[in-house]
């Protein structure tokens, strides 16, 4: 298990305790974390996955690929931070992140 | 006390029922009843990386069995709604159970079409609806067997590629002289049949089967063509009937699906449709529609579940829908029925495009093939009722953001 924190975009936190192995969004998803939906159900074809991750953790992330960029290049409210949570894999290396949800997907 | 939901359907609709009516601050009991042995799951990877082996039965879950204990919901799994008085607001259960409610959320689905010709219930041949269906299926779809796909429809299509990728030897029957007929134009269902064919798959169109006899054991597919196909397995795709028989029973409106209107409610008080089972008003398209797709169940299952927490949105939304085919992601959004000009951008020979509908001008539907910004835009163009223009459309040499109105 591996702790996550996911903050609102009203500033509400709430931390699970992610199961390695799995995605950031099936995480977010199982754990009723509002903000991510998952509705594509990790097939990189709908964004409402959309996070923000920033941190010294960030550079730990798996690479962004090419599916996921081009997914994200026009996606509402998209910046430098942007992530496709389903495209993470879970692992102790993410220990403490935090994920950032946004308002669009409220 | 307060009031109660009864949802009938687990999947997606039914599964997101539960959820936003909880998220919506619903604090009365919920029960889901669902004639299948499982927690609602995600039906779009059983022709995709479940078939393939790819995905474990557990992640198909939409939700862990904890998020069900924690919401207090009553399921029960295994059974079915078999009767539904909606004047004193009851239903029976197949287990001879009854239940009231003060609110149901039909979630229903649909059962595939039968095949509609002699022979169709000859062992080999199976239907792709359910997680059971796929391993029903799985002992003949082995590497070398046969398998004749009959209907070249989203699903049959994406088993047609994973036969491919499996080594099985697809042959795959389409009555409609193209694939995709019901969907897609046939520029894009073009470049479909030539995919297809270049993996290796016998596409036949203007085929259909006109019976199944039985060779030892093995099922023969007589074809309109006169061709006889002896195949391992048969996988019929040709169509999705609306499970609405039980409203109907009741004297629920029902053409084409439950009939509902924005709020998802059908005509006997206290009920809702929602999901593949559902016929509701667009107002986006001016008409009524019954969709089938995943984005349609989910948030028809929010409208209903807002209606009933006293939050009430009109369901208004974009439809779209996604397949993979191979190492082809296809996005489409809108509807394109009645188009009548189709403007393509970028490359279909580099299977990187995307298919803009139009009608008298305005963006009807876009289908896009590994082109996640195009269709992302073209969605909100869609709603927006506002697009560039289609000789900007059809220019790849401006970059997709730049097209942004
Ligand atoms: C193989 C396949 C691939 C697909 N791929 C995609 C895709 O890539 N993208 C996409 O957007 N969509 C896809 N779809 C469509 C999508 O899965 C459906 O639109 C969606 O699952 C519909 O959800 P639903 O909850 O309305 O109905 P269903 O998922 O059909 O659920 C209805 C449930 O209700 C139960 N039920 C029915 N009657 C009763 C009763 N009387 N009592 C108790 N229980 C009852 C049924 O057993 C079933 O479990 C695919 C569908 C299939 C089959
Ligand atoms: S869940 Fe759909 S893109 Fe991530």
């Amino acid at each position: 298990m591996t702790k996550i924190t996911f903050i609102e975009f009203n500033g509400t936190e709430r931390s699970v305790d992610a199961e390695n192995g799995q995605s950031l969004m099936r995480s977010a998803v199982d754990n009723l974390v509002p903000g991510i939906d998952g509705d594509c159900g990790g097939a990189c074809a709908c964004a409402t996955c959309h996070c923000y991750i920033e941190g010294p953790l960030a550079g730990k992330l798996p690479e962004i690929g090419e599916a996921e960029r081009s997914m994200l290049e026009m996606v509402e409210g998209v910046t430098a931070a942007s992530r496709l949570a389903c495209q993470i894999t879970v692992s102790g290396d993410l220990e403490g992140l935090v994920v950032r949800t946004p308002q669009s997907q409220h | 006390m307060s009031a109660n939901v009864v949802i009938v359907g687990g999947g997606h609709a039914g599964g997101q029922a539960v959820a936003s009516l909880r998220q919506g601050g619903f604090d009365g009991d919920i029960t889901l009843v669902t004639a299948e042995q499982s927690l609602p799951y995600q039906r779009p990877p059983l022709s995709k990386a479940y078939l393939a082996g790819e995905l474990p039965r557990e992640r198909l879950l939409m939700r862990p069995s904890a998020f069900y204990e924690g919401a207090g919901v009553d399921v029960r799994l295994g059974i079915e709604v078999t009767g539904l008085d909606a004047g004193r607001r009851s239903l029976t259960l197949s287990d001879g159970g009854q239940l009231t409610y003060d609110h149901m959320i039909l979630a229903t689905g649909g059962r595939p079409r039968p095949l509609p010709c002699p022979g169709a219930d000859h062992p080999a041949v199976h239907y792709l609806r359910t997680i059971a269906d796929v391993d029903a299926m799985r002992p003949r779809f082995v590497p070398g067997a046969c398998i004749v796909i009959v209907g070249a429809g989203y699903i049959g299509l994406e088993v047609a590629a994973v036969a491919i990728k499996h080594g099985l030897r697809p042959v795959v029957l389409e009555m409609a002289p193209m694939v995709l007929a019901r969907v897609a134009s046939p520029e894009v269902a073009g470049f479909f049949e030539n995919v297809h064919r270049g993996a290796g798959v016998d596409l036949r169109t203007g085929v259909a089967a006109s019976a199944i006899e039985d060779r030892d054991g093995k099922a023969v597919v007589v074809s309109t063509a006169g061709d006889r196909i002896e195949a391992d397995l048969v996988v019929a795709g040709v169509g999705l009937l609306p499970n609405v028989e039980l409203a109907q029973a009741a004297g629920i409106d029902c053409d084409n699906g439950i009939v509902v209107d924005a709020f998802c409610r059908a005509s006997a008080s206290g009920v809702y449709a929602v999901g593949d089972c559902s016929n509701h008003p667009s107002r986006l398209y001016g008409r009524r529609l019954r969709l089938e797709s995943v984005h349609n169940a989910l948030e028809q299952a929010k409208t209903a579940a807002a209606d009933i927490c006293g939050k009430p949105l009109a369901y208004d939304q974009v439809p779209w829908f996604w397949s993979d085919q191979y190492e082809l992601k296809l996005q489409t959004a809108g509807l394109s029925q009645g188009y009548d000009q189709v403007v393509i951008r970028g490359n279909m020979a580099m299977r990187s495009f995307a298919a803009f509908y139009l009608k008298d001008g305005r963006l009807l539907a876009v289908d896009a093939v590994n082109r996640p910004a195009e269709f992302t835009l073209a969605k909100r163009w869609i709603w927006d009722r506002k697009a560039p223009s289609p000789q900007q459309l059809g220019d790849d040499s401006i970059e997709a953001k730049a097209l942004a109105v």
